[in-house]
């Protein structure tokens, strides 16, 4: 399979998952066919496509919530992950602090706590009920409980659903820091693509079977991309990236789908 | 006191104590229903009991815990086990349970007691399952605290963070089957769920903590069994129903009060 992949600079590319040719099949329904990629440290890759393109059943059969796959995934042993939920359905008679939701499992002490909601500007909400706080807050809130763990692996499935525009934009900035601070690999779902292409390593174009994969820019010139979101779309975020790729230099070739 | 009137006291106190914390997961996790089902199952359990000559205690226990495992299974299944199969099974396993008393002609079943507690004729044997069972479901509950919470909180986070989900919430669905088992006695298969959902629901207003909602549980479950059993006593009503009504009073009193606090924070 031809394949370039250029060595960061910061650290050497080492993997952490690894999946081939993974299938699955619910109820007669082909939901994912036939997808490889793998992922490497340090970097952030970014699940875009359309609505039933099967992305967050992807995030779920890499987090091992989904059985039944076929094909071969591989993750690197003692890989921990950190993971943040699309959504969270918690009772509102369910009596739960911010500070009590994040050491819900693992007691950490109250100054991690704190430490943590300060690194992603949500220190404000610990004693509030997680019941109450906004969308945004609560997207700060998961992302700091899943950076308590010290995660090597963040995934995140649509962090900037009923987020506006502005918590968006921070939210990328924010990532892109604990990549370049923390080392840490992210993956994640997404559907804002102007935020994607500014903000992302590599995209996973998806749309049941793996439409293409690449740097940003190249993916936006793949025939498929454009068939999906429109010649506009691919345009308009082409000249967008143009604008970061002095600071970003990632050549890299597309993977034509098999 | 009459000895009567104190095994009943002893047997509600005892059930108050249980369904106080497991009625709180009830609310937390929207089980109503689902608690509703092993509640109705139980009378199949009293009939076949009575007819294969078993501790009746012991077959209700066995239905319940049957029934119980089997919505586990299915639950497994995606687009099963909604409120439908809930109601098919809660329902059917109730009119089954009927019939077989129906056939029963030479052995009389007092149905009233099973549908809605006879708590004045509580008998010794009855207090060992309440307190025995009642000790090991709470000690149960206790260690499965933590995990238990952040299964409710959300199953995809337990899971990833490493907690055994399915294995937690089969052993709280197994001890969920034995809590019918026992609260039947008190109030009757028919007012289970009222005794698990209502203390809870008045608990919630004062409560900050899962804990502290547990505690005030028990302690309005307590307040409503012998609410209940005085006002049985003074007035001859029945003690089941009565003491689901002062329970459900004391929830009104708990609305009351949260209007009071929050107006008081103001």
């Amino acid at each position: 399979m031809p394949k370039i992949s250029v060595p960061s600079a910061r650290q050497p590319r080492q993997l952490l998952v690894q999946a081939q040719n993974l299938s699955l099949e619910v109820n007669g329904r082909r939901l994912l066919d036939d997808i490889t990629f793998d992922l490497a440290a340090g970097q952030i890759l970014t699940v875009i496509g359309p609505n039933g393109a099967g992305k967050t059943t992807l995030l779920r059969v890499l987090l091992g919530l989904q059985p039944g796959f076929s094909g071969r995934l591989w993750l690197r042993p003692e890989l921990r992950i950190g993971y943040m939920p699309q959504r969270l359905a918690i009772d509102p008679s369910f009596p739960l602090s911010v500070h009590r939701f994040i050491t819900l499992i693992t007691p950490f002490p109250r100054h991690q706590v704190e430490q943590a909601l300060a690194e992603v500007g949500a220190s404000q909400v610990i004693d509030h009920p997680v019941q109450r706080i906004s969308g945004g807050e609560l997207q700060r809130v998961l992302l700091a409980r899943a950076l308590l763990r010290e995660p090597d692996l963040l995934v995140l499935d649509e962090p900037i659903q009923g987020v506006d525009v502005h918590g968006q934009a921070e939210l990328y900035l924010l990532l892109g820091r604990l990549r370049d601070e923390r080392g840490c690999t992210i993956l994640l779902v997404s559907h804002d693509l102007h935020l994607v292409m500014a903000a992302t390593d590599r995209v996973l174009c998806l749309n049941r079977h793996l439409c293409c994969t690449g740097t940003p820019e190249a993916v936006v010139r793949c025939p498929e991309f454009i068939a999906m979101f429109g010649p506009q779309v691919g345009e308009s975020l082409a000249v967008y990236r143009h604008r970061e790729e002095h600071n970003h230099n990632h050549p890299q070739a597309v993977r034509p789908p098999e | 006191m009459d000895d009567f009137l104190f095994r009943a006291l002893l047997g509600g106190l005892g059930v108050a104590a249980v369904a106080g914390p497991f009625g709180c997961f009830v609310v937390w996790r929207r089980l109503a229903y689902f608690g509703d089902t092993l509640a109705h199952s139980a009378l199949l359990g009293v009939a076949l009991g009575f007819l294969l000559e078993l501790d009746l205690t012991l077959a209700v226990v066995a239905i319940c815990m049957l029934l119980a495992l089997l919505l586990f299974l299915l639950q497994q299944r995606e687009g099963l086990a909604g409120d439908t199969l809930l109601g098919i099974l809660a329902h059917s396993s109730l009119a089954v349970g009927l019939v077989v008393v129906g056939f029963q002609q030479t052995l009389r079943i007092d149905l009233m007691a099973y549908l809605f507690g006879d708590i004045l004729a509580v008998t010794r044997l009855d207090l060992a399952w309440i307190w025995g069972g009642g000790l090991l479901m709470l000690t149960l509950l206790w260690r499965l605290w933590r995990p238990l919470l952040a299964v409710t909180v959300s199953p995809e986070l337990a899971e990833v963070e490493g907690v055994p989900v399915r294995r937690v919430q089969l052993a709280f669905v197994l001890l969920m089957a034995l809590l019918v088992a026992i609260m039947m006695k008190i109030v009757g298969l028919v007012l289970v769920t009222s005794l698990l959902i209502i203390p809870a629901a008045a608990a919630r207003s004062l409560a900050r903590s899962p804990e502290q909602m547990a505690l005030l549980a028990v302690g309005v479950g307590a307040l409503a069994v012998g609410g209940g059993l005085w006002v049985s006593l003074r007035w001859d009503a029945p003690a089941g129903p009565a003491i689901v009504v002062s329970a459900a009073l004391l929830f009104v009193l708990s609305l009351g009060l949260e209007r009071l606090l929050s107006a008081d924070s103001r």
